[in-house]
């Protein structure tokens, strides 16, 4: 052994006897077994990570030349975009970031659906998961009040005025929320803490906790095969391989390949055709000119949707009350996806029909969702959105029902080959 | 007895009153943080009454939206002969034709929801959620109304109101627009965001 080896090893055993860094690089990474047969559905856990880097990063230096009042923000972007070296670069990344967060998030998320990887014993990960998605949500909202433009000052109106819709307490409540009677650049200032540190913060201790949970039962897989059931003499899954450096250096090209796509998007087309970056916030923000449509940025469209499609008044409260419900109702019921689903096996292969049906048909609905969600109402779009909700929570409601009657096929003790 | 000994109703007692009192702090600690959130004194300040002169609004005309009370859009519409005929010629198709809720002053809930009934004044911001409606005071066939005889229509979410601010039937908009306090100083100059009794 070299001199250097010699007293690196002393200097890891000087710390290892103060913090366990060995320890927890060979709990989570070298002898964190994974199972062997991941497949490309999940490398969007891995991808979430390197767009939670580029957003903290790229966000911690557009704070530097951001103005966070009403009179400075807007102008303080378009110093970015034109004065501040690369600024324009930094805030693509930045805003390119949000919307490729939430495509790997929603894919990631699916792969839960699909795998039946929120079922016992994974619930708290995916509680934690949903959680993150919703930290997540409140994070681009509040992201996407900050450049002060029109759409941003409206878009930002129509949601504090949602909190409104609260039967009673709902108007002071707003005014509070606002910090005025109406949208101001008081609402801006605090909305810009709330994105640069809570949030943030929040996310991080939410990740943190969604990946040791991962960690404490091990991650599922397209069979939904428990791979610590079988283990070698030693104790290691016989299905498993480690972590490291298997899924960490081994999925260097996927990462590559995506971060690829994320550049081109950056460099060629970064507002997205007005989807990423929407074409009202070129204008600041007017609290006297409604711009022609208001839609939200693409990844809240589905929810939207939800809260247009709410017409009627029921059981004596407003279509307004009703569509409020619809829409948090759609964000809460997927927390009790666990004990919905009341299938003995946990990946969409081995499902029946009913299952595949059902998700299917959930994918599309909420496609549909979103579409509708960036265009003008019509009575037919809003009964195509009323149908389309009813799928959504069907989906969700009924699967205690399709999931206990369909016949399902038996799962292999091992990862087959 | 000796010191050791766990006496479990004591402990229990202990920490119950504690968590009791640390709740209580925590309550009392949290009213500055809670409070900071209120509309400040400036925002207050900012949102007290103002004085509009109307001299120069031509009838069939509207003033606005104009950022004056609370920053919020106002409306002021000066209504024609023809506008007011047409007013309550077809209630039916309103949701509170009779301004039922209070989305108005008690001065102001009455056919024309005003106090003089050719002036109009609402605050301009569709009580769905809060988009700015347009003005639409064409008394003619539109593409979201074939029976259209005046009003206000939100291009957000499709909500209608007539001339005096009622929110039509079958629209996301739950209730009439609002009417704010107000009240005339002189024939030209109106006061919003206080009633008269008060000054």
């Amino acid at each position: 052994m070299s001199a250097i080896q010699e007293s690196f090893r002393n200097v890891m055993s000087w710390i290892d006897d103060r913090l366990p860094v060995t320890e927890a690089y060979e709990k989570h990474l070298a002898k964190y077994y994974a199972p062997k047969n991941l497949n490309l559905w999940y490398y969007f856990g891995i991808f979430a990570f390197v767009i939670l880097a580029n957003q903290l990063l790229t966000g911690i230096w557009l704070t530097m030349s951001y103005v966070p009042t009403g009179d400075g923000a807007f102008a303080s972007i378009e110093y970015i975009m034109r004065d501040v070296e690369y600024g324009w670069m930094l805030r693509y990344m930045h805003s390119t970031g949000a919307s490729a967060f939430f495509v790997v998030v929603y894919l990631h998320m699916f792969r839960g659906l699909m795998y039946g990887s929120y079922q016992n014993p994974r619930e708290l990960i995916w509680i934690l998961g949903m959680l993150v998605y919703v930290a997540l949500m409140a994070e681009g909202f509040f992201g996407y009040i900050l450049p002060w433009g029109n759409m941003s000052f409206w878009g930002g109106q129509v949601i504090v005025s949602l909190v409104g819709a609260i039967p009673i307490i709902g108007d002071s409540l707003a005014v509070w929320v606002r910090g005025d009677f109406n949208m101001s650049g008081v609402t801006l200032s605090r909305f810009f803490a709330l994105h640069v540190v809570l949030v943030p913060l929040l996310l991080l201790v939410l990740v943190v906790l969604h990946v040791l949970a991962l960690h404490e039962i091990g991650s599922n897989n397209p069979d939904g095969v428990d791979i610590k059931a079988k283990t070698d003499d030693q104790g290691k899954p016989l299905d498993g391989i480690p972590f490291h450096p298997y899924l960490t250096v081994g999925k260097l090209p996927q990462i590559i390949i995506f971060l690829f796509l994320f550049a081109a998007v950056i460099f060629f087309y970064p507002d997205g055709g007005g989807y990423l970056i929407e074409h009202p916030n070129y204008e600041p923000a007017n609290p006297l000119k409604t711009p022609e449509l208001i839609a939200p940025v693409w990844y809240y469209t589905p929810f939207y949707s939800m809260l247009r499609a709410a017409t009627y008044p029921l059981f004596g409260m407003d279509a307004k009350f009703w569509g409020m419900v619809t829409m948090f109702g759609a964000i809460v019921v997927p927390f009790i996806l666990p004990w919905l689903d009341k299938s003995p096996v946990k990946s969409i292969r081995y499902k029946g029909l009913g299952s595949k049906l059902f998700l299917a048909f959930f994918v599309i609905a909420f496609c549909i969702l979103g579409y509708l969600g960036t265009v003008h109402p019509t009575p037919v779009k809003t009964l195509m959105a009323q149908a389309c909700t009813a799928i959504y929570f069907s989906y969700f409601l009924l699967m205690p029902w399709y999931t206990s009657v369909e016949k399902t096929k038996p799962v292999p003790e091992r990862v087959p080959h | 007895m000796s010191d050791n000994e766990v006496n479990p109703a004591r402990r229990n007692f202990l920490l119950k009153v504690t968590g009791v009192v640390g709740a209580g702090g925590v309550a009392g600690l949290a009213v500055p943080f809670v409070g900071s959130w209120n509309p400040s004194a400036k925002a207050l300040a900012a949102g007290a009454p103002v004085k509009i002169d109307i001299s120069k609004l031509s009838v069939g005309e509207i003033l606005g939206p104009i950022p004056a009370w609370r920053d919020k859009p106002i409306f002021i519409v000066k209504r024609s002969e023809q506008m007011l005929e047409k007013l309550n010629a077809k209630n039916e198709r309103l949701a509170d034709p009779s301004s039922e809720r209070v989305q108005q002053p008690t001065y102001a809930k009455n056919e024309t929801r005003s106090i003089r009934p050719d002036v109009l004044v609402l605050v301009g911001l569709c009580t769905h959620l809060s988009c700015s409606p347009k003005f639409r005071p064409a008394i003619a066939p539109q593409e979201f109304d074939p029976e259209w005889v005046g009003g206000f229509y939100c291009p957000c979410h499709g909500s209608k109101f007539d001339l005096a601010g009622r929110v039509y039937a079958g629209v996301p908009a739950p209730s009439n627009l609002e009417v704010p306090p107000h009240f005339y100083e002189s024939d030209e100059v109106v006061v919003i965001g206080i009633d008269e009794e008060v000054v």
